[in-house]
């Protein structure tokens, strides 16, 4: 640090809210370059985490696998699989950081409530008011081979147990008595028997644990469909979007934002924050080059062939990577794939990538690389910060979660370079002001029912 | 080919439980198990029920992993209302965030009023739910072999990050649910984490001769102890199994806010009933002779210690008890191994599905 005085920080723009996210399973994260390291030692998680926490940021983000991903009926074996449970990696990070909100994804289709909200309290006193629950939904009968009940839902009943699961953690966190009242210090109050009867969950007693440091843990929500939107405008207190864009950012800000009032609740208390990708460089053109070879990493000729037998559907490993693409149709009844969003419309995605390859010249690996999704951020430091400001003061977000592409340390150099540019003007913490997650981010504290 | 029964005494093992009633954060679970580390104790843990005030020990484990450094760390985590896949994966996880350290203490939910808590399944019987216990012990053990040691190969020559032969479908079916696998967690440091099962009922004892690593007894002399050890190692024999990687600790209450003073009288040296289990009252003194005789005595490979008052009796346990065993060689005063599985003198299980390896099949 250099001698320049600290003085309270002045708020001049909008705050920018920043989430690191585990680079583990995802067809994002290279792991052929040297220097990846394991997606499952502890000590990836703790450098990722110690290094999200040095830079201020907001959160550390999990995501959730339940069952390996498969490929012509065998696994995928091309990308980066395996990986600790989350929110048993969450506790154990409670031990090496003192501030840094911790955000696992658990899936609301294979937990119950009770168990679920226990654990959640658990990670919150343990790590003191620094819990978030990423909610997601499944019924796809694939991954319910691994589970009691197996793929018991339709797509149509996902968001309404969601949305009775998230109600129901809320009654049993506030099922205990205020802290505190009868005046002693650390007193966690009694537990007061609960009882609650819905269209998925019929249960009573007394709940395990005494309401957590922040009330109620942080709760995230992933979906785009219009359930999911109406879902996170009811429920939720951040958003985790894939709206990558300027203009579809701020529709989908406005849209979200634009829900809360119907819930008697403020703008303000839902965060919007895309996951989004950065390269760096000194120039604007080193950058560039760096998130092309990148993405030449993220695809290897395997790579290639796989994402084209996604769209197709069908066995294609006899075609050459260096050579041209099919001229045969997608089946677009096809199970080749399991455990993956399906492509949606592949008759479609197959042409555009057939005109993209006749257009250039490309073969089937050059193709795929055209086609993976540009990084979201390119450029300078001072570039990247002014994008990410512009995004955040023209309401096209309230932050980011950051997704590196290397394990453990792809946010090295976005906290030692972009960060201090952020906080210059003005746009970004100097120090963590309180000590929950809902502090960073500005939530209000929750209303007590019952 | 029946192996032979273990007899003699191997070393002495000692394990400790830091329950604390109304403790819910971090500060009081890891100035116990920091506690039972300086004692050079083999394990710690912490029980777990639904129908409990406390929070998830499991997680607690986990929160006191990177605090701690050798001590073993052994959550109760129930398989009645649990997913055994998730069951297994944070036990697993367990064990990588401890480096090898983690154990599972196996329970069941037997009562209605946690039953009610989830609202899925009524109360079972016992037998049934020690039968489904066992088998959620099998699946975790299947599950975690699922990944050889050596599956992920990150080979960029063929683009390959695993080594798909190298994973295995478990296609594991119970009574009363199904996994398919493999796991999500590559196979953990220990390979498999401890399994301990208080192998005090009828049904938990058939469970605890098939699945358990450690096995805890409640006896109140060294011939009941031993007796118990006797037929446990018997019947695991006769399941197949090696008795020698069975360990049997006594489970033993103690109240050691006697202080100095001698057991109290009418013990007649050995252990009071009560309904928690065998009662040692009495001062620190006193317990190592009573824990070196039975040691002596070929009865158990050591002691569950559970103390009455956590803070107070653990302090006196371990500055006392401990440091006089360790003073007469009788007890380790350093870890000379990392991992749990070291501390008992367990082997690492070699991984069932690797056995396979070159059957066609």
């Amino acid at each position: 640090m250099t001698g320049r005085p600290r003085t309270k920080q002045i708020h001049r723009t909008k705050q920018i809210h920043l989430a690191a996210h585990f680079p583990g399973v995802n067809n994002t994260t290279v792991w052929a370059d040297p220097r990846s390291r394991s997606q499952v030692d502890f000590s990836s998680f703790e450098h990722l985490a110690r290094t999200a926490e040095r830079g201020l940021f907001d959160f550390f983000f999990l995501a959730e696998g339940l069952r390996l991903r498969e490929h012509k009926g065998r696994i995928h074996d091309l990308d980066v699989v395996g990986r600790p449970e989350s929110l048993t990696v969450l506790s154990a990070l409670a031990a090496v950081t003192d501030r840094l909100g911790l955000a696992a994804t658990v899936n609301a289709t294979f937990n119950e409530p009770y168990e679920l909200a226990r654990r959640l309290a658990s990670l919150d006193h343990l790590s003191g008011g620094r819990a978030a629950w990423n909610v997601v939904t499944s019924s796809d009968a694939f991954t319910g081979e691994n589970f009691r009940r197996g793929g018991f839902l339709d797509r149509a009943d996902r968001y309404t147990r969601a949305a009775e699961f998230v109600a129901t953690a809320r009654e049993l966190w506030d099922s205990w008595t205020p802290d505190g009242q009868d005046g002693l210090d650390g007193a966690v109050g009694e537990p007061r028997p609960f009882a609650h009867r819905g269209q998925h969950f019929d249960i009573a007693g007394e709940f395990g644990v005494p309401r957590p440091p922040q009330g109620h843990p942080v709760v995230i929500q992933a979906g785009d469909s219009p359930e999911g939107r109406e879902f996170a405008a009811s429920s939720a207190d951040v958003v985790f979007t894939r709206h990558g864009t300027l203009e579809a950012g701020r529709d989908f800000y406005a849209d979200v934002k634009g829900r809360l009032a119907a819930y008697g609740r403020a703008p303000d208390d839902l965060k919007i924050m895309p996951g989004v990708t950065f390269v760096l460089g000194d120039t604007a053109a080193e950058a560039q080059e760096r998130a092309i070879e990148i993405r030449r990493q993220q695809v290897s000729p395997q790579n290639a062939i796989l994402a084209l037998e996604q769209v197709w559907g069908v066995d294609l490993s006899a075609y050459d990577p260096d050579g041209p693409l099919p001229d045969i149709d997608p089946d677009p009844e096809s199970t080749l794939v399991q455990g993956r969003v399906k492509v949606g419309d592949p008759f479609a995605v197959a042409e555009k990538w057939r005109a993209l390859s006749r257009a250039k010249g490309l073969s089937i690996h050059q193709t795929v690389i055209e086609t993976t999704s540009r990084q979201s951020f390119i450029g300078t430091p001072a570039a990247v910060a002014d994008q990410l400001d512009e995004f955040v003061r023209t309401d096209a977000a309230d932050g980011f979660i950051l997704v590196p592409h290397l394990t453990p340390g792809g946010l090295d150099e976005f906290v030692e370079r972009v960060v201090p540019l952020l906080q210059e003007r003005g746009a970004f913490r100097t120090e963590y002001e309180g000590a929950t997650l809902r502090s960073h981010l500005g939530l209000p504290e929750p209303v007590r029912k019952g | 080919m029946t192996p032979p029964a273990a007899t003699g005494r191997g070393p002495l093992h000692l394990a400790a439980a830091i329950d604390q009633p109304g403790a819910y954060d971090a500060a009081p679970h890891i100035e116990l198990a920091r506690l039972g580390e300086r004692g050079a104790l083999d394990f710690v843990t912490l029980g777990d029920s639904f129908a409990r005030q406390g929070p998830d020990a499991l997680a607690v484990l986990a929160r006191i992993a990177p605090a701690t450094g050798r001590v073993g760390l052994v959550p109760t985590v129930t398989t009645t209302h649990t997913e055994p896949f998730h069951v297994q994966a944070a036990v697993a996880t367990l064990d990588w965030v401890s480096h090898g350290r983690a154990g599972w203490a196996v329970d069941v939910s037997a009562t209605e009023a946690e039953a009610r808590l989830f609202g899925r399944r009524r109360a079972a019987p016992r037998e049934a739910l020690w039968q489904e216990a066992g088998e959620v012990a099998d699946a975790a053990r299947r599950l975690w072999d699922s990944w050889e040691d050596d599956a992920e190969i990150r080979d960029v020559a063929t683009g390959r990050f695993v080594d798909r032969d190298k994973l295995h479908y478990v296609d594991f079916e119970g009574r009363t649910f199904a996994v398919k696998g493999p796991s999500i967690v590559p196979r953990p440091p220990q390979g498999n984490p401890v399994v301990v099962v208080d192998a005090t009922g009828g049904h938990a004892r058939d469970m605890a001769v098939r699945h358990a690593d450690v096995a805890l007894v409640r006896a109140a002399s060294p011939a009941q102890a031993g007796a118990a050890r006797a037929a446990l190692h018997r019947r695991a024999a006769e399941l197949g199994r090696d008795p020698g990687q069975l360990r049997v600790l006594a489970a033993l209450v103690v109240d050691l806010g006697g202080g100095e003073q001698a057991a109290q009288p009418g013990h007649g040296g050995g252990p009071l009933p009560t309904a928690e289990g065998p009662l040692y009252r009495g001062g620190p003194v006193d317990l190592a002779d009573l824990i070196a005789a039975w040691h002596a005595a070929g009865a158990v490979d050591g002691f569950h210690l559970i103390p009455v008052e956590p803070r107070r009796d653990l302090e006196r346990l371990v500055n006392g008890t401990v440091a006089l065993l360790q003073h007469r060689g009788l007890f380790r005063t350093f870890y000379p191994g990392a991992t749990l599985r070291e501390h008992l003198g367990l082997t690492r299980p070699a991984n069932r599905y690797a056995a396979l390896a070159g059957d066609p099949t």
